[in-house]
């Protein structure tokens, strides 16, 4: 199940949040905010990371298969 | 350069024939038989389409799924993907398990981790949003074993896909198809329908922002009054021919089980074409819903919680011709009543066809009726 840990921010940045998310709907509390925020920054990054799943054998073979089968 | 795997990883199972010497000699208590549809789920998870998966789901990861609509790392996910089976086996941690179908032939070769006990009222309640048996995922939950396996897979063997094997593209080749055609961004539109004027529209619409569309029908089991397999990809061959330009659009069928859970599916069915490579996403009216279980655009308003996703939902209202307006239109651009929208009941196009009418050419095109009429039994039943 998932587990939960606190991390530190300013208590000013937190307050800041508080009201920014007084006036938005949508969050129920700062660390909904900053969960969310924080899952946007990863997954952008990690996107950066990831290799091509394919050789250059597979390429040749698979381009070939597309061509016979009339999709190049 | 396609999208990236969902989890970071295209999964690769190794393949091998059903005659190959790693899957025989296997006695009958090291065998697990599954059904049509498991061994379905089998080929996705072997091909990468479920990715980051590679076997099917332990507790935590189920668990997790359930109340977080995440994998236990994190990763978005919304409907569990479980391997149902009797209570009364006898593996242990570690063993490799064949997995066979009905006929005995192997399916995949698996290795034991656990099993769990799932509550079917749970599930339904978390996956579906209701316990109603009327809805046929429900059904399907209370009518299964709750005993959940779980575990990796080693080899999986190739589906034979009949008629529908040259339709059928694996995340591989789909990512190096839309790699040699120069796209970038492209679109995935899910379906499991004949195409209506309406579909065209929303498609077009989509494509008219990217680099390239990629139809997806579903083929598989569905429920009565849906269209059958064949009929979805003869209209689909007919309208692309006639309608559709060929150097940015392709298609190729998905093989999937439908579960009909609405916005929860709607995730997942953007997770497979991740997977595929596509960035984009169509999610129209009620999307994998059925009946009245879910908020017309319920599936549209679940994807603000996954900012992690990693794909583009293109959100659009219905597409309907309007008679007053003279022309497509949709909820959002035309200021007319139900009275002008021309649409059909599932009901009433049933019954067209089977009274040997078809629908006005403003409805469905001429091609795709045609394609239609060719079919004695079009309709699941």
């Amino acid at each position: 199940m998932s587990k939960y840990t606190s991390v530190s921010i300013p208590l000013t940045l937190h307050k800041r949040l508080e009201k920014l998310i007084a006036k938005k709907t949508g969050f129920k509390s700062v660390s909904d905010y900053v969960t969310y925020v924080l899952r946007e920054v990863v997954a952008m990054h990690e996107m950066k990371e990831v290799p091509e799943p394919f050789t250059s054998t597979d390429l040749a073979e698979i381009k070939e298969r597309l061509r016979a089968l009339g999709y190049l | 350069m396609a999208n990236p795997p969902h989890g970071g990883k295209l999964v690769q199972v190794k393949q091998s024939s059903k005659d190959s010497s790693a899957l025989a000699g296997f006695k009958q208590n090291q065998k697990l038989q599954v059904s049509k549809e498991t061994a379905t789920v089998v080929s996705n998870i072997a091909n990468g389409i479920f990715s980051p998966l590679e076997g099917f789901m332990g507790e935590n990861d189920y668990l997790n799924v359930l109340e977080h609509m995440r994998l236990e790392n994190d990763v978005p996910w919304t409907i569990p993907i479980l391997l149902l089976g009797p209570h009364n086996h006898h593996f242990g941690s570690g063993d490799q398990i064949l997995l066979v179908n009905e006929a005995d032939q192997p399916v995949a070769l698996m290795e034991y981790e656990g099993n769990f006990e799932i509550s079917r009222e749970e599930y339904a309640a978390k996956v579906f949003g209701t316990d109603d048996k009327a809805h046929p995922g429900v059904a399907k939950i209370f009518a299964g074993n709750e005993c959940a396996i779980s575990g990796k897979l080693k080899a999986a063997v190739k589906p034979d896909h009949g008629d529908y094997a040259d339709f059928t593209l694996t995340p591989k080749e789909t990512r190096i198809l839309f790699a040699e055609k120069g796209w970038n961004t492209v679109v995935a539109f899910q379906t499991r329908n004949a195409p209506h004027i309406n579909h065209e529209y929303l498609q077009k619409s989509a494509l008219a922002l990217v680099d390239g569309l990629f139809v997806n029908p579903v083929l598989g089991k569905k429920k009565a009054g849906d269209f059958k397999d064949e009929v979805i990809l003869a209209t689909y061959q007919a309208i692309m021919a006639n309608y559709y330009p060929k150097d940015s659009v392709v298609m190729s069928v998905l093989h999937y089980e439908m579960q009909y859970a609405g916005p929860k599916e709607a995730i997942m069915h953007a997770i497979m074409r991740k997977n595929f490579g596509t960035t984009h996403i169509i999610i129209g009216r009620d999307h994998a819903g059925v009946g009245n279980y879910y908020g017309p655009y319920a599936a549209q308003e679940i994807f603000k919680e996954f900012p992690d996703l990693g794909m583009t939902p293109m959100f659009f209202r219905e597409f309907y011709y309007c008679t007053r307006c003279a022309g497509i239109a949709s909820e959002k651009t035309c200021p007319h009543g139900e009275e002008e929208k021309l649409a059909f009941s599932g009901t009433k196009l049933r019954k067209m066809f089977a009274d040997g009418e078809v629908p006005p050419k403003e409805f469905m095109r001429p091609e795709v009726s045609q394609a239609i009429s060719k079919f004695k039994h079009p309709f699941v039943e």
